[in-house]
C-alpha cells in the first residue's frame, strides 16, 4: 500500500476545480438517503474518482418522522488523491429536514454548502429538531453558502402526470435531490436509472417517478439561477491501477473471503449465526451463497450458533459463527470448547459501541480485550483484525487458513464501521490466490485422536463416517499421549504449554509486519489496527507532506504478533497508538515490549477523523521537542 | 456402499475406557441396553455418534466405541444440531440428563425438537444433579431435600415428556433403566423416526436420590404404579390388569377406573393423538399410573432433510467464485 506523497492542499468550493469532496446526505430514516448515497457512490465510482463511504443510521427502525434521533446519513469522500476514509470535515450537507441540519451542521467546513429541502422546514419539524427560529431566515447559517429549494413542492410537480398519492409523490424527494448532487459533481444518471429501472420493475410508475425527479432536480441545477460560487465542479479522476473494480462493502467482502477460503481448503463451510447488529448482514448474504460450498444455520441463540458450528468443525466441515460485542460473549464457552478440543472454528465479531446494548449501530474497537483475554482458563486463540472493508475479504481467507491448518478457533474483528463501509476494489484474480486443501485422516493404522504434526502442532482431524478412525473427544483435559480423559498433574501442565505453544507458533507462519507508510525507523511511528487504517494513514500522510518524520503501522495479526513487531517498534523514538477504546492495543504493546506507547483514545461511536491523528501527531511531536528543548538547556 | 457390513456385537461397542459411575447407577444398564442395541441397528460403527452435554450421564460417549464428543452444558442439542448438518449421513445420538436438558440447556431443547432435526435424544432423568453432589433438579418432587434446599425445594418441577410435546417434538417416549426390552423396544421406535426421537428414561441416582422409582420398578408394585402404552391397545394396568384410564370427555380429564363392568369406557392409547399424548405424559402417581412406552409420534419434515434440499436446489449449479467476484457492477480502468 505504497502511495504517492504530494501534498494535499486545502481545498475550498470556491475553485471550479477541487481535489477531493466530502458530501454528506442526512434525512429521515424513510427519506431514502442510503439508496441516494448508494447510487452516488456509483456514479462516483464509474466517474473515475477514488471513494470511501461511511453510511450511518439509527438504532430505531422507523423513528417518529422529523426526530433527531431518527436521522440517517451516508457520507461519502471522493477525489483525485487516493481516499482511505469517509472524510472528516464536511464540504457539503445535504439536508432533508430540519432535524438532519441540526445533526449535521457541527461537521460542515466554513463556507460549505448546505442544500435543504425549504418544504420541510415546518413549524412543527423546527420544533421537533428543537430549533427556537428557522435557521433558513434567521441569519444562524450565514458562515455557510444555502440553497434552500423547496424540493417537496417541484418533485410533486414532477411526478403530477404519474397519478401517485401525495405520500407516494413525496417519497420521490430523495431521487430529485440525488439528481441536483450529481448536476453538481457532473455524474452520470443512467446507472441511477438503470437501477430505478429494476428496483421497480414491477410498479413502473413509481420507477418512472423516481426518473423523472432525478432528471428534474439534475434540470434544475442546469437552469435555476444559482447563487454565487455555486456551480459544477469537476474533481480530477484518481490515479488508479488498471484493472477490473467494483465498490465493496466490509461485509459483502468478508462473506466472499468465508466462500473463497472454503474453496481454497476445499471443505464445506457451516455459518450459523444469530441475529444481532451490525453483523446479521453476513448471514444474508451467505444465505443468498448456497451454490458454494456454504450451508447456514440461524441458530435459536447466539450459545447454540457457536456449538452447531463447533459440531459441524467435529463432523469435518469448517464450522464459521458471527456476531458482536455481546453475543460473542455468551459463545466465550464454547469457543473455550474449541480450544480444547482442538477443533477449527472461525469466530467473526463484528465490533459495536459497548458495554452491554451500548451504540448497536455505531463502530468501536472495544472488544480486543475479549478477543484476546475474554475466556476462562488458559486458553490462546488467534485474532486478526481487517483493517478496511476490502481488507475484509483477504482476513477472512487467513481465518480459514489459520483454523484449519491450525486446528484452532481464529477470531476477526471487524466493526459497524467497517462492515457498511463500502470502497471500490480492484477485483483480484480467482487463480491467483493460494490453495491451503484440508486433507482429514482416514488411516486407521495407528490412530489415536492425540496424535499430531510435529511442526504446527495442530492435532489430527479424523472425521465421523471414517472406518477405523472411531474416538472420543470432549472438555475434560486430554492426555497428551491417548487423548482419554487425564487428570494427571503433569499431563495438564504438558497440555497447556502446547495449547499455548501452538498459538505462537502461528507467529512464524505470518508475514512480517511491515511499515505501510513511511519509514522503517526514525522519529515517531503511528501504529494501529482495525479499521483505524484510512485515518491514520491519511494523517500521517499529510504530517509527512509537512515534512515530519512519522510512519504507519497497521497491525493485523494481534494475537500471535508478529515477530518482529518488537524491533520495528524498538526503531522509534516514540510510538502513538491510536484506537477506538480505551487503550486496549496500547497496553498488549507496552506489557508484549516493555516500551513507552502513548494511546489516543476515541469511544464515540463514530471513526477517527484524519484531523484528530493529524493533531496527535503535532502534539507528541511538540512534546518531544520540549523535552530535547529542555534537556539541551 | 452395496459392500455388507461385518456382523458387529455389543463388543465392538464397548470402548476401552473404564466406566466411571457409582456402583449401582442406572446409567450402567442404559449403556448396556444401547451398546447391545447398537449391532442390531444393522447400520455401519463410524457412523454412530454420541454427543453429550454435562453431567453424570454426559460421560456416556466416553464409553461407546463410536465418534463421540462430550461438549458443554446443555448445549448438546446444538451441537448435535451442527454435526448433522455437516453430515446428515451419520445417525446422530444425542445423551442428557433432567439438569443438562431441561435446566441450562432448555432452550436448545425446546429448538431441536421444534425443528425437527433428525437425531435421537435420550434424556436420563433422575430427577437430582449427581454430578455436582445432590441439589435438586428441574424435574425433582417438591420438597426434595438437598444440599441447596435443606427445607426442602419449593420449585414446581417440569414433566420433560409434556414439555417436548409442548415444543413441537414429533417422537416422544418414556422408559426406565433397567427395563432392557422395553428401552430396547423404544429406542428402535425412535431410532426409525425421521425426525426429532424424545425419550426420557427415569433414571436411579443411588447415592442422591434412591430409589424414587422404586415403586415403578419394583415387580410386586410396578404393575399398579405404571402401565405401558401401546398404539391400538386399551390403557390398562394393575396386578390382574384390573384397572383402566378413562377420558371424562366433560372435563377433558382421564380417570382411573375398574375395567370389570366398564368395558368399551377404556381409552384405547392413539399415538398420533397429541391431546391424548400430553394428558397420559402428565399423569403422576399415586393417583394415577406413571406413562412408559411411546406417548406420540407424528410424521413431519426433517429440518436437516429441508436444508439439504435447499442446498441440492442452490447447487444445482454451482457457483464460480470469479463470476461471483464479477457480478453486479464493475468498471474497467485502463
Amino acid at each position: 500500500m505504497e502511495l504517492a506523497e504530494e501534498k494535499l492542499d486545502e481545498h475550498h468550493l470556491d475553485e471550479k476545480e477541487v481535489v477531493d469532496v466530502v458530501v454528506r446526505f442526512a434525512g429521515d430514516s424513510g427519506d431514502g438517503m442510503q439508496l441516494t448515497g448508494a447510487n452516488f457512490t456509483q456514479a462516483t465510482a464509474l466517474y473515475g474518482n477514488d471513494l470511501s463511504t461511511f453510511p450511518d443510521f439509527p438504532a430505531e427502525i422507523r423513528a417518529p418522522v422529523g426526530a433527531t434521533f431518527g436521522v440517517s446519513a451516508f457520507q461519502i469522500y471522493f477525489g483525485a488523491e487516493d481516499v482511505t476514509t469517509a472524510g472528516d470535515e464536511l464540504d457539503v450537507l445535504v439536508a432533508m429536514n430540519p432535524a438532519a441540519l441540526i445533526t449535521n451542521i457541527g461537521n460542515l467546513v466554513d463556507g460549505g454548502l448546505i442544500i435543504v429541502d425549504s418544504g420541510a422546514f415546518s413549524a412543527k419539524n423546527l420544533n421537533k429538531a428543537k430549533y427556537a427560529t428557522n435557521p433558513l431566515e434567521d441569519g444562524s447559517l450565514g458562515g455557510f453558502r444555502v440553497l434552500s429549494i423547496d424540493i417537496s413542492k417541484l418533485v410533486l410537480s414532477a411526478v403530477k402526470s404519474f397519478g401517485l398519492s401525495h405520500k407516494d409523490g413525496l417519497r420521490c424527494k430523495n431521487m430529485w435531490t440525488l439528481g441536483l448532487v450529481m448536476w453538481l459533481f457532473d455524474r452520470d444518471r443512467i446507472p441511477t436509472i438503470e437501477n430505478l429501472k429494476r428496483k421497480f420493475a414491477s410498479k413502473p410508475d413509481i420507477a418512472n417517478a423516481n426518473i423523472a425527479s432525478l432528471n428534474a432536480g439534475h434540470a434544475y441545477g442546469e437552469t435555476a439561477e444559482l447563487p454565487a460560487g455555486i456551480h459544477v465542479y469537476r474533481i480530477p479522476k484518481a490515479k488508479v491501477a488498471p484493472g477490473t473494480y467494483r465498490n465493496i462493502t466490509g461485509t459483502t467482502a468478508l462473506a466472499w473471503g468465508l466462500i473463497a477460503g472454503s474453496e481454497l481448503a476445499d471443505i464445506d463451510l457451516l455459518f450459523a449465526s444469530y441475529p444481532i447488529t451490525p453483523a446479521s448482514n453476513l448471514l444474508h448474504e451467505l444465505v443468498n451463497r448456497k451454490q458454494f460450498r456454504i450451508n447456514t444455520f440461524q441458530a435459536e441463540d447466539e450459545i447454540a450458533a457457536v456449538c452447531a458450528a463447533i459440531g459441524a468443525s467435529f463432523a469435518g466441515s469448517l464450522g464459521v459463527t458471527s456476531s458482536a460485542g455481546p453475543g460473542i460473549a455468551l459463545k466465550s464457552e464454547g469457543i473455550a470448547l474449541a480450544v480444547a478440543t482442538e477443533l477449527p472454528l472461525v469466530i467473526v465479531n463484528t465490533q459495536r459501541g459497548g458495554p452491554s446494548t451500548g451504540l448497536p449501530t455505531k463502530t468501536e474497537q472495544s472488544d480486543l480485550n475479549m478477543a484476546l483475554y475474554g475466556r476462562h482458563g488458559d486458553t490462546p486463540m488467534p485474532v486478526i483484525a481487517a483493517a478496511t472493508s476490502i481488507d475484509c475479504f483477504d482476513v477472512a481467507i487467513e481465518a480459514v487458513r489459520i483454523a484449519t491448518k491450525y486446528m484452532t478457533p481464529v477470531m476477526l474483528l471487524s466493526d459497524g464501521y467497517l462492515a457498511n463501509a463500502a470502497e471500490p476494489w480492484q477485483i483480484p484474480d480467482v487463480d491467483s490466490l493460494q490453495a491451503f486443501p484440508v486433507s482429514h485422516h482416514r488411516d486407521p493404522e495407528g490412530f489415536k485422536p492425540s496424535l499430531r504434526n510435529d511442526k504446527t502442532l495442530a492435532r489430527v482431524w479424523a472425521k465421523p463416517g471414517t472406518p477405523g478412525t472411531e474416538h472420543r473427544i470432549g472438555g475434560i483435559e486430554r492426555s497428551f499421549e491417548t487423548g482419554d480423559i487425564s487428570y494427571d498433574p503433569d499431563n495438564h501442565q504438558k497440555m497447556t504449554d502446547l495449547r499455548a505453544a501452538k498459538v505462537a507458533g502461528i507467529a512464524n507462519d505470518i508475514p512480517l509486519q511491515e511499515v505501510c507508510l513511511g519509514n522503517t525507523s526514525g522519529k515517531l511511528a503511528v501504529v494501529g489496527w482495525g479499521s483505524t487504517f484510512g485515518a491514520i494513514h491519511q494523517a500521517v500522510k499529510r504530517a509527512r507532506g509537512e515534512g515530519l518524520d512519522v510512519s504507519h503501522i497497521q497491525v493485523r495479526y494481534l494475537s500471535p504478533l508478529p515477530p518482529n513487531l518488537g524491533e520495528l517498534l524498538s526503531n522509534f523514538a516514540a510510538i502513538i497508538v491510536p484506537e477506538m477504546n480505551t487503550g486496549q492495543f496500547v497496553r498488549l504493546i507496552r506489557s508484549e515490549f516493555l516500551i513507552d506507547a502513548d494511546g489516543v483514545s476515541k469511544v464515540a461511536g463514530q471513526p477517527f477523523k484524519i484531523g484528530e491523528i493529524l493533531a496527535a501527531i503535532h502534539k507528541k511531536l511538540a512534546e518531544m521537542e520540549a523535552v530535547h528543548a529542555g534537556s539541551a538547556a | 456402499m452395496n459392500k455388507p457390513l461385518p456382523v458387529l456385537t455389543l463388543k465392538d461397542f464397548t470402548s476401552d475406557q473404564e466406566v466411571r459411575w457409582c456402583p449401582g447407577c442406572g446409567d450402567y444398564a442404559i449403556l448396556k441396553t444401547i451398546q447391545k442395541l447398537m449391532p442390531e441397528l444393522g447400520q455401519a460403527r463410524e457412523n454412530q455418534v454420541f454427543v453429550s452435554g454435562i453431567g453424570c450421564a454426559s460421560r456416556f460417549p466416553y464409553y461407546m466405541n463410536t465418534y463421540g464428543f462430550h461438549t458443554i452444558h446443555g448445549r448438546a442439542p446444538a451441537i448435535a444440531t451442527g454435526v448433522k448438518l455437516a453430515n446428515p449421513q451419520l445417525d446422530v445420538w444425542v445423551i442428557t440428563g433432567d439438569g443438562d436438558g431441561f435446566s441450562i440447556g432448555g432452550n436448545h431443547m425446546l429448538h431441536v425438537l421444534r425443528r425437527n432435526v433428525n437425531l435421537q435424544i435420550l434424556l436420563f432423568n433422575n430427577e437430582i444433579y449427581g454430578l455436582t453432589k445432590g441439589q435438586y433438579s428441574p424435574t425433582s418432587q417438591p420438597g426434595t431435600r438437598s444440599p441447596s434446599s435443606p427445607e426442602g425445594s419449593i420449585d414446581s418441577p417440569l414433566s420433560p415428556c409434556a414439555v417436548a410435546l409442548g415444543s413441537g417434538g414429533t417422537f416422544i417416549a418414556r422408559s426406565i433403566d433397567t427395563e432392557a426390552k422395553h428401552l430396547t423396544m423404544v429406542t428402535t421406535r425412535g431410532y426409525a423416526h425421521k425426525g426429532a426421537a424424545f425419550i426420557e428414561i427415569l433414571q436411579n441416582c443411588p447415592i442422591y436420590n434412591d430409589g424414587i422409582f422404586e415403586k415403578l420398578k419394583d415387580k410386586k408394585s410396578a404393575p399398579d404404579f405404571r402401565v405401558e402404552v401401546e398404539h391400538g391397545a386399551p390403557i390398562i394396568f394393575g396386578q390382574d390388569n384390573q384397572k383402566g384410564i378413562h377420558l371424562n370427555r366433560e372435563s377433558l380429564s382421564l380417570e382411573v377406573i375398574d375395567v370389570a363392568g366398564n368395558e368399551g369406557r377404556i381409552l384405547v392409547h392413539n399415538e398420533n393423538n397429541k391431546v391424548l399424548a400430553q394428558l397420559l405424559a402428565a399423569m403422576v402417581g399415586p393417583e394415577f399410573p406413571v406413562a412408559v412406552g411411546v406417548l406420540y409420534r407424528e410424521d413431519k419434515a426433517s429440518f436437516v432433510e429441508d436444508s439439504r434440499e435447499q442446498l441440492s436446489r442452490a447447487r444445482s449449479k454451482p457457483g464460480s467464485l470469479k463470476e461471483l467476484l464479477h457480478s453486479g457492477h464493475t468498471w474497467e480502468v485502463k
